[in-house]
């Protein structure tokens, strides 16, 4: 009852993470970088060693159907998308919260088209940040395998889905040494899914997700019921307590198997910190190194992690962040003709904040655009360089772009 | 087996007072087909007249497990449902039923409806087809016959509609079955068929619409008999690949009585209205041409 280190890649660790959370339907559609999660899973449901259903979809919106269809019924279940995938699903992305389905997908963040791309940005699961899904983004393969566990944990509870990203090749196709907890340790952390939402029983019958109007109604007792905003309210408030949720299963978790991740952020090097490197995934794993070299230069540098994006954790940055110089962020995605996502998230959390820093933003890695810890270092060391220069604000810094000659 | 409407059974899980029309073919048809799975069911509906008719939160009309879902997506979630059954075990409980209308099924959702047929999904799937979107206010669809004026087709539809029977046919199913809401026993005998069967099942039902068609709500049975006798409407079934007309459809083609000309038909209905000479003849050549290729296939021949 112990755990087994393999090398794996993260695809491979997030299939092994469904495998021990016992999911009861997957359904999916290839894409790349996401495909080998799904044909691992489809060889384990053949070999009879996952007695799971595997519904072949022919679409990524069926694929969130299915999903949706079967968690209605009390089914664990999982999918996995990328980039377009996840944006031919978007309607049903917005169902599955709207109906409080406890679904779990990793989302293997990859760039958006056009033009065509596989390569890693986290565009893609930026695009649907408001859709009402927990998301958590995972540094490295271990992180992706103990997450997607917790993952169901999380929606289980509080009967919301949990997006679980990951970066695309940088991960999904990059081996590492994984711990592979016993499936007792993960059972005796994950029950079995009982508590369903929704009944479908013909005994008792329910029409469920049926139009509901703006203004509270009466029921057939008379009773009064909530209208649309009281369903959008109660929603929203489930995902306020996944604040406190999200840290309560990771040290759960780290109880039965040993090994937590820091629940909503976490940090390198902060304590002292005077300049702080913030990201989402992998990229703060690089960030690490860029801190460590920065300090080799006197910057007192340290790194804030974005473990919960969705729910973003705004007291728990504030405090993390309160008497700093500066917060640069490094946004691997962009809300166009604005910022970063995590720039314009984080100033937002910051904005009348007692010893709040000043708020950069960089955007780099776009589409894959290779980016070093010392790309990174030279980013802070402008920052830096601007904030002694007097500035509170300014513009996006592109990393590594190089706009001469013909696009 | 053929059941008597005097013999259907006394029993329904539609309740008085939905929000469907005055006469719409849906609520008639409803009780037969809940009726049929004894109310052993949870049923998935798209975004669609049917979602009026099954009431507003908090209260419902229809009592059978009841799970709305986005606009293409009806069939994918049947097999969700149908999947998630049988992952807890419960899948002998109930029968899994997809019911969507004619753009539901044969435009948004035929994506999912083919990958599910494909798949050979465990469930019925029924189109009840009243020949546009009528929910939205009577947009064409896919399924609009030729001549009928829509509000995105103010002049007449030009195109004849898609045989979407046929197409789910050729993704050899168990069984595919054309009926109409305006013959009760014979909806109801063909779900309790497909009830009994595994695999995809696959029912087409044409539904009078009176608001969408332009007729008096007292007339939906009329004129849904109606358009069987002109042969736009045909009865039967395909079970494993054997084609046999059904009730009235049958009985014309046994008889060789004359059908009714299409003219008479498309007169009962303003959306037909300022229909062009020609444009009655093309609609009368299509519909003969194909019942004279339903009355062969009856007869045993490959089509």
């Amino acid at each position: 009852m112990s755990e087994q280190v393999s090398v794996m890649t993260g695809n491979e660790a997030a299939a092994n993470a469904a495998r021990l959370a016992r999911v009861q339907v997957i359904a999916a559609y290839p894409i790349t970088p996401q495909s080998p999660v799904v044909e691992q899973l489809a060889a384990w449901v053949e070999s009879g060693e996952l007695p799971a259903e595997f519904v072949a979809v022919e679409s990524e919106h069926s694929a969130m159907t299915v999903c949706i269809g079967a968690s209605t019924v009390g089914a664990r279940t999982f999918t996995a998308t990328s980039s377009n995938g996840l944006a031919y699903m978007t309607e049903q992305v917005w169902w599955a919260p709207g109906a409080r389905l406890p679904i779990v997908m990793c989302v293997v963040n990859r760039a958006m088209a056009a033009p065509w791309n596989v390569l890693n940005d986290q565009q893609d699961s930026m695009s649907v940040r408001d859709a009402g899904w927990v998301q958590l983004f995972c540094r490295d393969n271990q992180e992706i395998l103990d997450t997607t566990v917790q993952a169901y944990r999380i929606a289980e509870r509080l009967h919301v889905p949990v997006m679980v990203c990951y970066d695309g090749f940088l991960l999904s196709h990059t081996m590492m040494p994984v711990a592979v907890p016993a499936p007792e340790q993960i059972d005796a952390f994950l029950p079995p899914f009982t508590e369903p939402f929704t009944v479908v029983d013909p005994g008792d019958p329910h029409n469920i997700g049926p139009v509901v109007m703006a203004e509270p109604r009466a029921d057939e007792t008379g009773a009064t019921r909530g209208g649309y905003m009281e369903i959008r309210a109660l929603h929203h408030r489930a995902l306020l307590d996944a604040l406190a949720v999200i840290p309560e299963t990771d040290a759960e978790y780290a109880s039965v198997v040993g090994r937590s991740w820091g629940g909503l952020t976490w940090e390198h090097l902060l304590d002292d910190a005077e300049v702080v490197l913030v990201a989402a995934g992998s990229l703060g794993t690089q960030l690490t190194v860029t801190a460590e070299q920065l300090r080799a230069e006197g910057v007192k540098a340290g790194v804030l992690g974005i473990r919960a994006y969705r729910p973003f954790p705004v007291e728990a940055l504030r405090h993390k962040l309160a008497g700093r110089r500066l917060a640069l962020v490094f946004d691997k995605a962009l809300s166009y003709g604005y910022e970063g996502p995590i720039c314009s998230d984080l100033r937002g959390a910051m904005l009348g904040a007692d010893g709040a820093p000043a708020v950069f933003g960089a955007v780099c890695g776009l589409g894959g655009r290779d980016v070093s810890p010392e790309d990174l270092a030279e980013a802070a060391r402008r920052a830096l360089a601007d904030l002694d220069a007097g500035a509170r604000t300014r513009e996006t810094d592109w990393i590594n772009l190089h706009l001469e000659g013909r696009a | 087996m053929t059941t008597k409407i005097l013999d259907l059974p006394d029993v329904s899980f539609v309740l008085p007072g939905n929000r469907s029309c005055a006469g719409c073919g849906i609520g008639i048809a409803l009780r037969q087909i809940t009726a049929a799975l004894e109310g052993r069911m949870v049923m998935t509906v798209p975004a669609s007249c049917l979602t009026v008719l099954g009431g507003m939160f908090p209260i419902a009309s229809v009592n059978v497990p009841w799970v709305n879902v986005a606009f293409p997506s009806t069939a994918a979630a049947a097999s969700g449902i149908a999947a998630g059954l049988r992952a807890t075990g419960r899948a002998g409980e109930m029968t899994v039923l997809a019911m969507a209308g004619d753009g539901g099924t044969g435009d948004i959702g035929i994506q999912a409806l083919s990958g599910a047929a494909e798949r050979n999904e465990d469930f019925i799937y029924l189109c009840y087809d009243n020949e546009a979107y009528m929910n939205t206010g009577t947009q064409r669809s896919g399924l609009t016959p030729a001549g009928a004026r829509t509000t995105t087709t103010w002049s007449g539809k030009r195109e004849n509609p898609k045989d979407l029977p046929r197409i789910m046919e050729a993704h050899g199913v168990p069984y595919v079955a054309s009926t109409s809401a305006a013959f009760p026993a014979d909806v109801y005998d063909k779900v309790a068929k497909a009830r009994g069967i595994t695999g995809l099942r696959y029912i087409h039902m044409n539904t009078p619409c009176p608001s969408g068609w332009g007729f008096d709500p007292k007339d939906t049975v009329r004129l849904g008999k109606l358009a069987v006798d002109t042969g736009l409407v045909v009865l039967y079934e395909v079970e494993n690949g054997v084609f046999r007309l059904t009730g009235r459809s049958a009985s014309l083609a046994k008889t060789g009585r004359p059908r009714v000309p299409v003219s008479e038909y498309l007169a009962t209905q303003t959306r037909f209205r300022g229909m062009k000479p020609d444009a009655i003849q093309a609609v009368q050549a299509w519909v003969d041409d194909r019942w004279v290729r339903y009355v062969a296939r009856d007869a045993g021949a490959c089509d």
